[in-house]
């Protein structure tokens, strides 16, 4: 018997002070800042389930988002996660309460991973997403897999070997592994095909490939050779390069499985 | 005015969303009378099914979503919601659930493979539901649609007449039930876009007869 999952294709977009940072071109080449149309617009074209990573610094940018999300709430009738800063069980709740399905946790997650165990426990795990920056470095002792975990965008490197992580995230109860690597983000180059091909092989929870998408290819690469259950995207579909739908029909035309009709 | 049964199982806003985007009269409620006096109840629900039913034994909300599937009032059961209307489920240990529809609730096997891939649990994403015969509640929805799932135990029920829909993840499930004016379904309409949208909307006409 043969598995029907579709593979997911999740556009993520870049909030701060509840603008994008980088405008989304849609058809007409109309260039779109507001989080919440884009996102209309990206679930109109048939995105499976969208990111939003919120990089504002102040805490009135925070309130401005929570507005962001709820808005996107209304509009949207698909899963959408909010990651960026959340550090608290109270930074969690909040994004949840204004609609978000799932929160991800990063570098709050590294400094004390219990927000994994407790945000599992209080909301469930499939709340709790957590997102690794990862960058290849020499394989040692210490980081087994040759692969580190950083934080700060790639300029701290955590002395963390990221198969280890990956799997002590799974054991904590996250839902989810959101896996982005330092190296190929953006490149428009490709995914890390065997950085992710290794997560996604030893963790028995879904694993979104993230960083690198520049064409069609790419996301066959990683959705197949590489095992990823999700393919992340942003400038592939922000600059018009493709829309979603003509991913999914390229996709679909080479053997994988995607939500076709929406 | 469709209730929405607040049993403090998850966040049950999105539901309440969705029926807001199709202008449908809704309420959130913890409330027997207010359940009772709906014409229509949807019964959501995220989380462990030990909770949920701690929460609707203590409340006094088992036996008035239990008079309420008897009443031949239009009742939607979504996910936790669907789980918990089965005898039993083998979640937290064994939990006794309401017992409207016999059978039990079932973790998916470890290891679950498919073409030497290992199956990931939980079962999160799009998927598709193969109706049995025709229902009201799924009328204009397309033999290819897919649905949100998430989950990682799955209604087995005794009797295969309760069965509407199924899903096949490495095996396949009961995603879909219907006893009556019941129906009960494992994935989520409030997050499956516009087929979702058009199942509760739907819901929001039916009048619990399952006559096309």
């Amino acid at each position: 018997m043969e598995t029907m999952l579709s593979k997911r294709i999740i556009p993520c977009l870049d909030v701060r002070d509840g603008k994008l940072t980088k405008g989304v071109k849609f058809k007409g080449n109309i260039d779109i800042g507001d989080p919440v149309e884009a996102a209309r617009n990206y679930y109109e074209q048939g995105a499976d389930e969208i990111v939003f990573y919120d990089i504002t610094a102040s805490s009135e940018g925070r309130d401005i988002m929570i507005d962001v999300v709820k808005r996107v709430a209304e509009t949207i009738f698909i899963p959408f996660s909010v990651g960026g800063g959340i550090r608290t069980l109270e930074d969690m709740r909040r994004v949840i309460l204004a609609g978000a399905e799932k929160v991800s946790v990063n570098s709050g997650a590294v400094e004390d991973p219990r927000i994994i165990s407790e945000g599992a426990v209080a909301f469930g795990c499939q709340c709790v997403v957590l997102g690794m920056d990862v960058k290849k470095v020499g394989k040692s002792e210490k980081i087994p897999s040759g692969y580190e975990i950083v934080i700060q965008g790639g300029r701290k490197y955590m002395g963390i070997d990221a198969l280890w992580w990956a799997k002590e995230a799974e054991n904590l109860g996250a839902g989810e592994i959101c896996l982005n690597s330092i190296d190929a983000d953006g490149t428009l180059e490709g995914y890390e095909l065997e950085l992710t091909r290794l997560i996604a092989t030893n963790v028995k929870i879904p694993v979104i490939a993230s960083g690198g998408a520049g064409k069609k290819e790419d996301l066959l690469d990683v959705l197949t050779t590489a095992k990823a259950d999700a393919a992340l995207i942003a400038s592939i579909v922000h600059y018009g390069t493709c829309t979603i739908t003509e991913l999914k029909e390229y996709l679909s035309g080479n053997g994988v499985k995607v939500r076709e009709v929406w | 005015m469709i209730a929405i049964v607040d049993y403090r199982a998850g966040n049950l806003t999105s539901v309440a969303r969705a029926l807001q985007n199709l202008k449908v009269p809704c309420v959130i409620t913890d409330r027997a009378d207010e359940l009772r006096r709906a014409e229509r109840v949807i019964f959501p629900g995220v989380g462990a099914a030990g909770e949920a039913m701690r929460n609707l034994r203590e409340s006094g909300l088992d036996g008035c979503i239990r008079e309420i599937a008897r009443s031949g009032k239009p009742l939607l059961g979504i996910c936790l919601g669907t789980q918990v209307i089965f005898d039993t489920s083998e979640e937290d240990d064994m939990t006794a659930c309401l017992g409207i529809i016999p059978g039990g609730v079932k973790r998916f096997p470890e290891g679950l493979k498919e073409k030497g891939d290992l199956l990931k649990i939980p079962h999160m994403g799009w998927n598709r539901v193969q109706f049995r015969g025709s229902h009201p509640l799924f009328a204009g929805i397309p033999g290819n649609a897919e649905f949100y799932f998430v989950h990682s135990y799955y209604p087995a029920p005794a009797n295969g007449s309760d069965i509407l829909g199924e899903t096949e993840y490495g095996i396949r499930f009961a995603s879909a039930v219907s006893r009556g004016s019941l129906v009960a379904v494992q994935f989520h309409p409030e997050k499956s876009g516009r087929f979702g949208l058009r199942i509760l909307k739907n819901f929001s006409r039916w009048d619990g007869d399952n006559a096309q």
